[in-house]
């Protein structure tokens, strides 16, 4: 085949991604309808995967998979769950932003022109400290996936901030959500002690096809969630993927067959303390580096030889990752859906 | 002709009907009255558009590790997209919308 190369296939593939998520973000914009518009916000998100795989990056594009297409459009539609489905008309007509917009979007344009040339060897980014990591990452951590070497080894600290943020945001919806319900009596366990029939949305608990499919799925959404989680050194994965990912397993029982019996699974008060247990793992890793004699998130000296000592501290740390996300999460996912239950008897008791 | 020129002829012939089948599978969403008849045209972009085209990819691929992804990608779809519209299509019924019947567009008059 000639006047057809891989380039120019690259580069059909990349212009027709970017004109679909323009049409998304437009969508997102023009339309009053906000389950359209998560279900858009969903659609953009996996384009946006799409192209981080189209650019090789497959950690990054399972991230937005699993975060921007998964569970973030699950925890905005019970979101809408509590509010009203339209937005309201904006009173004025909001030509500051859209100035502003403009003048920005220009100069973005402006300046990128100044950038080096896409992929190109002798850019910048490819020259600072890039090749040390890419010559040193295999033999040091003997972790083949260099991207989970520099997230969990060598950037420890950044990852760590992280996981601290995940833990921040977590703390602050539960604050805001849980604060109000206890002023109205107690945390409640979002209807533990009922049926495992009196919660989920009716429409959904009568359907046999919607239980099976989501029996025989389960199981494998939680052994992929597994196995992005142990074979994150090797392949595309790690702690924050497989984190979402067994969460989303929890939310998909959760919709099918009700929070009651989701949360016999994955109770509340577990839930509760994996949110900073996971923070706690990874700054623990890192102590327990100091006390075997080196210095914080040094995982050399914590086995036999400084190998397997990474990987050991790799483990470690991707784990305390995978316990915070996940339960931050579901303790997300659990608080909305308990609000909503918690409205739902308020109006049938008056 | 050689084997690998029937397979290559195979692969490409079913490549080219996956790709039909999706066109048709866009083309019934775009056109079709109401939802549960765009629901079923979307369907048929789910099952024989992507079933074609993994099976095209998989002939080109032979007997690899490619081809039993593309085989688990399949089963996956499978399970998983039936299901999905099925669900949307409960939730439509259930949320009041109702199917448009040849009995309810009077523009169109009886059948013949």
């Amino acid at each position: 085949m000639t006047g057809v190369t891989s380039e120019s296939i690259v580069l059909f593939v990349n212009t027709a991604l970017l004109l679909l998520m323009c049409a998304a973000a437009l969508g997102v914009v023009r339309l009053r309808n906000l389950f359209a518009v998560v279900m858009l916000g969903g659609v953009y998100s996996f384009l946006m995967a799409s192209l981080m795989v189209a650019l090789d990056a497959v950690d990054v594009g399972m991230t937005e998979t699993a975060v921007g297409a998964g569970i973030s459009v699950v925890l905005m539609l019970s979101v809408l769950g509590l509010t009203k489905t339209r937005e309201a008309a904006p009173r004025h007509r909001p030509l500051v932003a859209l100035v502003v917009s403009a003048v920005v979007a220009v100069s973005l344009l402006y300046a990128s022109g100044d950038l080096p040339p896409f992929g190109d060897p002798a850019a910048p980014a490819h020259q600072h400290v890039a090749p040390e990591y890419l010559a040193r990452a295999p033999v040091e951590t003997g972790a083949p996936n260099i991207v989970t070497a520099v997230l969990a080894s060598y950037r420890g600290y950044d990852t760590l901030g992280e996981t601290a943020v995940i833990l921040t945001g977590g703390i602050g919806v539960l604050v805001l959500l849980l604060g109000a319900r206890r002023r109205r009596g107690g945390v409640r366990q979002g209807g533990a002690g009922e049926s495992p029939e009196g919660t989920g949305a009716p429409m959904l608990r009568d359907t046999v096809i919607l239980r099976v499919g989501a029996k025989i799925l389960l199981p494998f959404i939680l052994l992929f969630a597994l196995y992005v989680q142990f074979h994150g050194d090797f392949g595309p994965g790690g702690g924050f993927q497989a984190g979402v990912a067994a969460a989303t397993g929890v939310v998909l029982y959760a919709l099918v067959f009700g929070v009651a019996s989701a949360q016999r699974v994955a109770p509340v008060r577990v839930v509760l303390v994996m949110v900073p247990l996971g923070v706690l793992i990874y700054a623990g890793t890192g102590l327990a580096g100091m006390l075997a004699g080196g210095n914080y998130l040094d995982y050399s000296v914590l086995a036999h030889d400084p190998v397997h000592g990474q990987h050991w501290g790799i483990f470690a740390v991707e784990s305390g990752v995978f316990v915070t996300v996940s339960g931050t999460m579901l303790a997300i996912f659990y608080a909305f859906a308990g609000r909503r239950q918690a409205r739902e008897e308020e109006g049938a008791g008056r | 002709m050689s084997p690998d020129d029937i397979l290559e002829i195979a692969s490409g012939a079913c490549l080219v009907l996956g790709a039909a089948f999706v066109v048709i599978g866009a083309l019934g969403l775009l056109r079709f009255p109401d939802l549960f008849a765009r629901v079923h045209a979307a369907s048929l972009i789910d099952t024989l558009g992507i079933g074609f085209l993994a099976l095209g990819m998989g002939l080109h691929a032979g007997w690899s590790q490619v081809s039993l992804k593309l085989g688990f990608i399949v089963a996956l779809v499978g399970l998983t997209s039936p299901v999905a519209t099925h669900a949307l299509a409960q939730a439509a019924l259930h949320a009041g919308e109702r199917p448009v019947l040849r009995s309810d567009r009077r523009d169109e008059g009886p059948l013949p």
